[in-house]
C-alpha cells in the first residue's frame, strides 16, 4: 500500500519528530511511505482568510503531487479537514476536476482515522508508559468525526492510562491567525482549557493538531507550567515521545 | 441601535478583565449548554427534526415573496393591518405615526430584538410616548439608562443579581432586597399598573404564519399577553421579513426545535398565536392589530450566498456555545445582534467597514454550526466576509516549493536559535499577539523534509 505522506507546514518546521513518528506508524503497518518533496501549505491560511483563489491554487499543487498515492495521510485534523472538507467546495463549478478532487479528498486521511479504520492497526510500534489526558482538536473533531479513534488506538497500550478532562471538545482558542490578532481573547480560552487539563490530573495532555499544540504548550510555559507535557498522538502511540524535547529537560536548561 | 463594533478590540478587553462578567457568562455557557443537550436528547430523533425543519425555513424563503403576501392577505382578511418598512427607521415611523393616529400616550413593550434594529424606544419618546418595558431583563436595562442588551434570549445576562438589588433600591427608592422572588414582587408591583394603564402594546415576532396571517411569540414571563391582550387599544407586532412561514404545521417543527436549543426547555412557559383583533363577540384582544415588517437589509441577502442566514430562528444556541463569546459577552460586539449569528448579520446589515473585526474574531471552531437547529454554516459564512489581509506573503511562497522549502529551512533555523537551550521564544518579531500571553516553542533542529532527504528515502520526485 502506497502512501503519500502530507507533512503540513507546521510539523515540517516546528515538530519533524511527529512525522518520523507517523512514518514508524505507517510502516509498521506496513505501509510504504513516500514524501512529496515539493509540498508546501493545504492552504488553509488562505482558505481562513478568505484568499479562495490562493486556497485553489495549492489545492491544484495538492492534486498533482498525491493524486498518484493510494492513501494521503495527515498528522492534523485542521490539515485533513481542509482537503476533505473545503477542497470539494473549492471547485464546485468545474465538474472534471471536482470529481478528480473528491476522489483525492475521499483517500485522505487523517492519521488516527487512517490507522484506526483503514489500517485497522491492532498494535503499536513502541513504547510509552504513564497516565494522560486527550484534548479533541476543533477540526478533527467537527469536520472530520476524529474522536473515537484516537482514544481507541491509545487502548491499545496496557501501559497508556487516559483520564479524559472535562470540556475535552471545546476549543483551546487557537484559531490561525485569530490567536494574533486576538491574543487576549484567545489567551482567556486557552486558561479554560489549562485548567480542564490541570483539573484531570494527567501530567500530560495528547492531542492531534500542531495548532493547539503550540498554544497550549506556548501558554502553559508562560504560566509557570513546566511540567505538564504536550504531546502529538503520533509520538505516543510509536512510542517517540521519549524524543520530543521533554519540560523537565527545558526548565533544567533554564 | 448605534453600531459600536469598530470599538471590538477596546471592549473585549475591558471585558476579559471585568472579574464579574467573566463569572456571570460562565455560569450562563454551562447552564444553557447543559440545558440544551438534555432537552435535544427527549425528542426522538433530533437530527431528523433538524433536517425537516431546515427544509421547511428553506421552502418558505424559496419564494419569500409570495408567503408574505398570502400573509397579508389572510391579516387583512381577518382585520389586521400589514405595514411594510425598508429600513429599521422608516419601521420607526411607522409605529409613531401608529401612535399618533390612535393618541397613544403609554406604550408596553414585550421582548423584541428587531425593535432594537429600530432604535424603536428612542423613536417613541422623541415623539413624546411614554415607553416600558417589561421584559424582566429589558426592565432592568431600561430602569439602567437605557442600557443595551447583551444577548438575544437573555438580555442582562451579564448582571449578576448584586447589581439588580443595587440598581431596583436605588431607583425604586426601596429597601435593598436579595431573594431574587422577592425582586421579581417588586418588579411586578411597578410594572402591573403599568399594563393597566398601556394604551398600546408593542411585541415582537417569532414566527408569521402565512395561512393564518397570526403571529407566534415565545415567552416566560406571561409580560407579552399582558401587552398584546388586557388592556390596550392597540397591538403593533414588529419582526423581520424573513419570519414568515407557510404553516401551522410549519410552526409545529420550529416549536420543537426553539425553546429546546434556545433555553433547554421543552416548551417555553406561555406561547402564543394571535390572530387578528378582537371581532364582535370576542372577550379578548386589542381594538386594533398592525404588523410593521422590517427589511433592513434582509431582501439583501435572498439569492446570494449569505441566504441560509435567513433561516436564523434567534435562539441564541451559537453564541451559547461559542468560545469567543463566553469570554467577551454580547456587549463586544457593539450591536443588537452579538456571537457566530451576529458576526454575519451586523456585517451583512450595517456594513462590513464598520465591522472589520467580527468576522475575524472566531477561531472557526465549528460548534456554532454543528448546535444550530437551522444548520446555518455560520463558519463558513465568517470565512466569506473575512478579508484578504496579510496573506500575500504567504500564498506567494506557498505556491512556490523553490522559495518555499529554503524559507522553511531558515524559519526552522531562526526559531530554533531564537528558542535558546530552553526551546521557547517568549518575544516574536511582528506577532505580539501571540507572544504577549503564549511562549512560541521552537523548533529543535532542521525540518522534516532535510531529515528526510539526508536519510535517502523515498521522495517525489526522485
Amino acid at each position: 500500500m502506497k502512501v503519500g505522506l502530507f507533512i503540513t507546514c507546521l510539523v515540517d518546521v516546528m515538530r519533524p519528530e511527529i512525522a518520523e513518528a507517523t512514518v514508524r506508524l505507517l510502516e509498521s503497518a506496513g505501509c510504504t511511505v513516500e514524501v512529496p518533496m515539493t509540498q508546501t501549505c493545504c492552504g488553509q491560511p488562505g482558505y481562513n482568510s478568505g484568499d479562495t483563489t490562493a486556497a485553489s491554487d495549492l489545492a491544484l499543487k495538492f492534486l498533482m503531487e498525491f493524486e498518484g498515492f493510494d492513501y494521503v495521510v495527515v498528522p492534523s485534523g485542521s490539515c485533513g479537514g481542509m482537503v476533505r472538507q473545503h477542497y470539494p467546495a473549492l471547485f464546485a463549478d468545474d465538474p472534471d476536476l471536482r470529481n478528480r478532487i473528491d476522489a483525492l479528498a475521499q483517500k485522505t486521511f487523517e492519521l488516527t482515522a487512517f490507522l484506526h479504520d483503514v489500517i485497522g492497526l491492532a498494535s503499536l510500534p513502541g513504547s510509552f508508559a504513564g497516565e494522560v489526558t486527550y484534548h479533541d482538536s476543533c477540526s478533527g473533531l467537527r469536520e472530520l468525526g476524529v474522536q473515537a479513534q484516537p482514544r481507541a488506538l491509545l487502548a491499545l497500550n496496557p501501559s497508556i492510562r487516559l483520564t479524559e478532562m472535562k470540556e475535552a471538545r471545546a476549543c483551546c482558542g487557537f484559531g490561525g491567525t485569530f490567536a494574533i490578532k486576538y491574543g487576549d481573547i484567545s489567551s482567556a480560552i486557552v486558561d479554560e482549557k489549562i485548567g480542564h487539563i490541570h483539573a484531570s490530573g494527567a501530567p500530560c495532555v495528547v492531542l492531534g493538531d500542531l495548532g493547539c499544540m503550540l498554544n497550549i504548550e506556548g501558554r502553559l510555559r508562560r504560566t509557570g507550567d513546566n511540567t505538564t507535557r504536550v504531546l502529538h498522538i503520533a509520538q505516543v502511540l510509536a512510542g517517540t515521545a521519549a524524543d520530543a524535547p521533554s519540560p523537565s529537560a527545558t526548565q533544567e536548561a533554564r | 441601535m448605534q453600531v459600536q463594533s469598530m470599538h471590538f478590540k477596546a471592549r473585549s478587553g475591558q471585558k476579559l478583565a471585568d472579574v464579574r462578567l467573566q463569572q456571570n457568562l460562565k455560569v450562563l455557557s454551562q447552564r444553557w449548554t447543559v440545558g440544551r443537550t438534555n432537552a435535544i436528547a427527549e425528542l426522538d430523533d433530533f437530527e431528523a427534526t433538524r433536517d425537516e425543519a431546515v427544509e421547511r425555513r428553506n421552502r418558505a424563503l424559496a419564494n419569500l415573496d409570495v408567503w408574505l403576501e398570502r400573509f397579508e392577505a389572510q391579516a387583512t382578511a381577518r382585520g389586521a393591518t400589514v405595514l411594510w418598512a425598508e429600513t429599521p427607521e422608516d419601521a420607526s415611523k411607522l409605529v409613531v405615526e401608529i401612535a399618533r393616529r390612535h393618541e397613544v400616550a403609554k406604550v408596553t413593550k414585550s421582548k423584541s430584538m428587531v425593535s432594537e434594529e429600530m432604535a424603536l424606544n428612542r423613536h417613541l419618546e422623541a415623539a413624546g410616548v411614554k415607553v416600558v418595558e417589561t421584559d424582566l431583563g429589558e426592565y432592568i436595562l431600561q430602569i439602567n439608562d437605557n442600557e443595551p442588551p447583551s444577548h438575544i434570549v437573555a438580555p442582562v445576562v451579564h448582571k449578576s443579581k448584586d447589581e439588580v438589588s443595587d440598581l431596583f433600591a436605588r431607583v425604586h427608592k426601596r429597601p435593598r432586597l436579595t431573594d431574587i422572588p422577592q425582586m421579581t414582587r417588586e418588579a411586578r408591583e411597578f410594572l402591573r399598573p403599568q399594563f393597566l394603564s398601556s394604551d398600546m402594546g408593542v411585541s415582537g415576532g417569532n414566527f408569521l404564519i402565512a395561512e393564518t396571517g397570526s403571529v407566534a411569540v415565545f415567552t416566560n414571563e406571561g409580560n407579552e399577553g399582558m401587552c398584546t391582550v388586557l388592556p390596550p387599544k392597540v397591538h403593533v407586532v414588529v419582526t423581520g421579513i424573513e419570519k414568515v412561514i407557510p404553516t401551522l404545521e410549519d410552526l409545529a417543527t420550529m416549536a420543537r426545535l426553539l425553546p429546546r436549543s434556545a433555553t433547554g426547555q421543552s416548551i417555553s412557559n406561555y406561547f402564543s398565536i394571535l390572530t387578528g383583533p378582537r371581532a364582535p363577540g370576542e372577550q379578548d384582544g386589542p381594538e386594533h392589530m398592525y404588523f410593521v415588517l422590517v427589511d433592513g437589509g434582509r431582501t439583501g441577502l435572498l439569492g446570494g450566498e449569505f441566504q441560509d442566514m435567513l433561516r436564523c430562528i434567534r435562539c441564541g444556541a451559537c453564541m451559547n456555545h461559542c468560545p469567543v463569546y463566553q469570554k467577551i459577552g454580547g456587549h463586544t460586539y457593539g450591536w443588537v445582534y452579538p456571537g457566530p449569528m451576529g458576526s454575519v448579520l451586523t456585517p451583512s446589515y450595517v456594513g462590513l467597514e464598520k465591522t472589520l473585526d467580527l468576522p475575524q474574531a472566531a477561531t472557526l471552531c465549528g460548534e456554532c454550526h454543528v448546535v444550530c437547529p437551522m444548520k446555518i454554516p455560520l463558519p463558513d459564512l465568517l470565512r466569506k466576509l473575512r478579508e484578504r489581509l496579510g496573506m500575500a506573503a504567504w500564498a506567494f511562497a506557498a505556491r512556490r516549493p523553490a522559495v518555499y522549502r529554503p524559507l522553511a529551512r531558515i524559519g526552522a533555523r531562526v526559531l530554533g536559535w531564537m528558542g535558546g537551550d530552553a526551546h521557547r521564544i517568549s518575544s516574536l518579531p511582528g506577532g505580539s499577539g501571540w507572544s504577549l500571553y503564549r511562549d512560541m516553542p521552537s523548533p529543535v533542529g532542521p525540518t522534516f523534509k532535510e531529515r528526510w532527504a539526508k536519510q535517502g528515502r523515498r521522495t517525489t520526485p526522485r
